[in-house]
């Protein structure tokens, strides 16, 4: 009885920190996410800028020894590319008489820092900014053009990671609206909302995304494409959720604390939206992680069938899908080209490990000292 | 119409449709089915009857929760219609299970917040909820505020429940089984937290219940409830001395008492069971089981209510 009350929320992020993947899993999107929001200023080039002349580049190795193996400050050696000896490709080669040190805050490519300032300061380089100079730097190599597959994944990301947040929310805002009004009501609004959701969910998805790809005029800008897709996946996959929500809405709305509400005049919306809507808490945080990454990968898919992210324009999904059309010898020769799907990966585990933590934390009766 | 009534009840019917199918109707059931009671200012009432003979239908129709099928309830001179929103502030609903009435994400603080906000109480909210779990002896408040309901007891959350009935300082409350989920324990300290209330608030209570030991309490009229008709009201005293519908005479018997001599004799309770809601008994819904029963007329005719003694009223063509 002496203990000092605590608000629902700090019981919450306490349980949430004492559940370690979960904390990693929530510190891995947070860098994630604090990655893919400085992108630009991290990227070391544009995400668009090609260098031809170094097409299929592996990644830059980082030396911190020089030749005669004394420690130094951090740098590169110069890039030359030969004819591999059966002809078919380049291959490249450390010069090691030419020495780039690595630099912070070098003057590069000019972009806009959070879509707003313009600036062209990168946070490291070589600060050459001859795309033709031996002096690059390509953490993850580049691509079949010569694009920095480093600075294309960080700015890739941030079209990644906000889709799904963006589409979930969007698409579980009409779950609850229409699961609400289902299962609350009833009666025939109940039977209209479940026949419409039938309707929507016997549409045959991959036809009906081919057909809108016929449709949309190819030169659509990126930020059109973006949204468009957002919408997409969001009015295509609220169904499922608002079916789930219709069925708990149905019980609680029995349950004594909704007949309370109701006797004490609470209106309709109120006794949705604050006496039973927090009940489904827990099912709506693990129907939200499962989601993202399942938008994550829709995405991706979307991309692929060429309505969604367009070359140059990038996300993880596109830069994997860049590789698809000749497959065995991207893997043999060009292995970096899968780092994306590295963070696809990561990505997802994390949005999974942190909803199976945000769902411990927030279950009312789980015991406090656990 | 007499000043002092607060609540007045006029032949009130509420029924529900039994549905089969899509198109279906299987039936009606009468829950209610022609109540007519005077509740005055300041007074304690119980409601006491079996399981489903229509209590608890009762209850939610007066608090406004089911639209009655017919008849009135008048409240302070003004029917209950249409927006009921004027009536919500000054009715106050104690519940059965105290757990399942209070929403489980919600701590003290905002179950009690939710009523004066719906409710738009003008004043001091955090000094009104000091009062009212002071009032119903939630102390000291700072340990109870920010708790959450599985976090009390099965009697602290029944002070919870009646603490968010009294906050809008309510003429009227209807209990209903407010003790029937409590361990014994409890039962006699919420029973006299809800007679405190009532007279230091001058209030109107509508208390339901199946058990007939508790309603001595605090109540002045008993009304019996049979297959959702009352067939009887009397007094309290009244009722217990003499009882005069065979129901009541039967339901009286059947209270235990600690003898000893009932480990040997068995009492005498009525027959059968209880009638079905859907087609109920022609004529007396009792008659197929009492003990009285007048052939050609208990099971032709609805008896009316008489009034043998002065406010004693009992629906039973034995006292025509």
């Amino acid at each position: 009885m002496t203990e000092k009350p605590v608000s629902q929320g700090q019981l919450i992020w306490r349980r949430f920190r004492r559940h370690k993947l979960g904390a990693l899993g929530g510190m891995i999107i947070a860098l994630l996410m604090l990655l893919t929001l400085f992108a630009h200023f991290i990227a070391p080039y544009d995400y668009a800028t090609q260098r031809r002349r170094f097409a299929f580049a592996p990644p830059t190795k980082i030396h911190f020894f020089d030749k005669d193996g004394r420690l130094s400050w951090p740098f590169v050696y110069g890039l030359s590319r030969a004819r591999d000896p059966r002809g078919v490709r380049w291959v490249y080669r450390e010069n090691t008489d030419q020495v780039y040190p690595i630099k912070f805050f070098v003057k590069g490519d000019p972009y806009k820092l959070f879509w707003l300032i313009p600036t062209d300061i990168h946070l490291f380089g070589t600060g050459e900014r001859d795309p033709n100079s031996p002096g690059q730097i390509f953490l993850f190599g580049t691509d079949d053009v010569g694009r920095d597959l480093f600075s294309r994944t960080l700015i890739g990301g941030w079209v990644s990671l906000s889709i799904g947040p963006l589409a979930l929310a969007i698409s579980l805002t009409l779950a609850i609206v229409f699961g609400g009004i289902s299962g609350y009501f009833g009666g025939g609004w109940d039977n209209f909302i479940q026949r419409m959701i039938e309707v929507l969910n016997s549409f045959p998805g991959l036809p009906l995304l081919l057909a809108l790809a016929a449709i949309l005029p190819p030169g659509l800008p990126p930020a059109i494409s973006f949204l468009l897709i957002i919408m997409i996946l969001s009015i295509l996959g609220w169904g499922g959720t608002a079916r789930t929500l219709r069925g708990l809405f149905l019980v609680l709305r029995e349950q004594e604390f909704a007949l309370a509400a109701k006797a004490m005049g609470a209106s309709n919306a109120r006794i949705i939206f604050k006496h039973l809507l927090p009940n489904t808490l827990s099912y709506l945080i693990v129907s939200a992680t499962l989601g993202i990454p399942g938008l994550i990968l829709a995405e991706a898919s979307l991309s692929f069938l060429g309505f969604g992210i367009r070359d140059p324009m990038t996300s993880w999904g596109q830069l994997l899908n860049q590789f698809t059309d000749s497959t065995i010898t991207n893997l043999t020769y060009h292995p970096w080209l899968m780092i994306p799907g590295f963070f696809i990966i990561v990505a997802v585990l994390a949005f999974n490990f942190m909803g199976d933590a945000l769902r411990d934390a927030t279950d009312p009766f789980s015991v406090q000292g656990r | 119409m007499d000043d002092k009534v607060l609540l007045s009840v006029r032949n009130l019917q509420t029924h529900f449709e039994l549905r089969r199918g899509v198109f279906g109707r299987a039936g009606v059931v009468r829950a209610v089915d022609g109540v007519s009671f005077d509740l005055r200012h300041g007074e304690a009432i119980a409601v006491v009857g079996e399981s489903g003979c229509g209590k608890s239908t009762l209850a939610r129709t007066i608090l406004g929760l089911y639209r009655p099928t017919k008849g009135t309830v008048l409240f302070a001179g003004r029917p209950l219609d249409g927006d009921l929103r004027w009536y919500r502030a000054q009715i106050g609903y104690v519940q059965q299970d105290p757990y399942g009435a209070l929403p489980p994400f919600m701590d003290v603080h905002r179950i009690l917040t939710e009523p004066l906000v719906i409710n738009n109480f003008k004043g001091d909210r955090e000094q009104r909820i000091r009062e009212v779990l002071e009032e119903v002896k939630l102390t000291p408040v700072e340990d109870f505020v920010h708790k959450f309901p599985h976090q009390l007891s099965g009697g602290q959350q029944q002070r919870l429940v009646i603490a968010r009935a009294m906050i809008l300082k309510p003429k009227f409350i209807v209990a209903d089984e407010p003790v029937s989920m409590l361990d014994a324990s409890v039962r006699v300290e919420i029973l006299e937290l809800l007679r405190g209330l009532q007279s230091s608030h001058n209030l109107s209570v509508i208390y339901i219940t199946h058990d007939l030991s508790t309603v001595r309490y605090f109540t002045e009229r008993i009304f019996v409830m049979y297959a959702g008709k009352i067939i009887e009201k009397a007094p309290v005293t009244e009722l217990l001395k003499n009882p005069l519908h065979p129901y009541t005479q039967a339901l009286l018997a059947a209270i235990p008492d600690p003898d000893p001599q009932n480990a040997v004799t068995m009492k005498k309770i009525p027959p059968g069971e209880p009638p079905s809601l859907v087609n109920p008994p022609s004529g007396c819904r009792f008659h197929p089981r009492c003990p009285a029963f007048i052939a050609g007329l208990c099971d032709q005719e609805t008896p009316p209510e008489f009034e043998p003694s002065a406010g004693h009223c009992v629906e039973c063509w034995l006292y025509r």
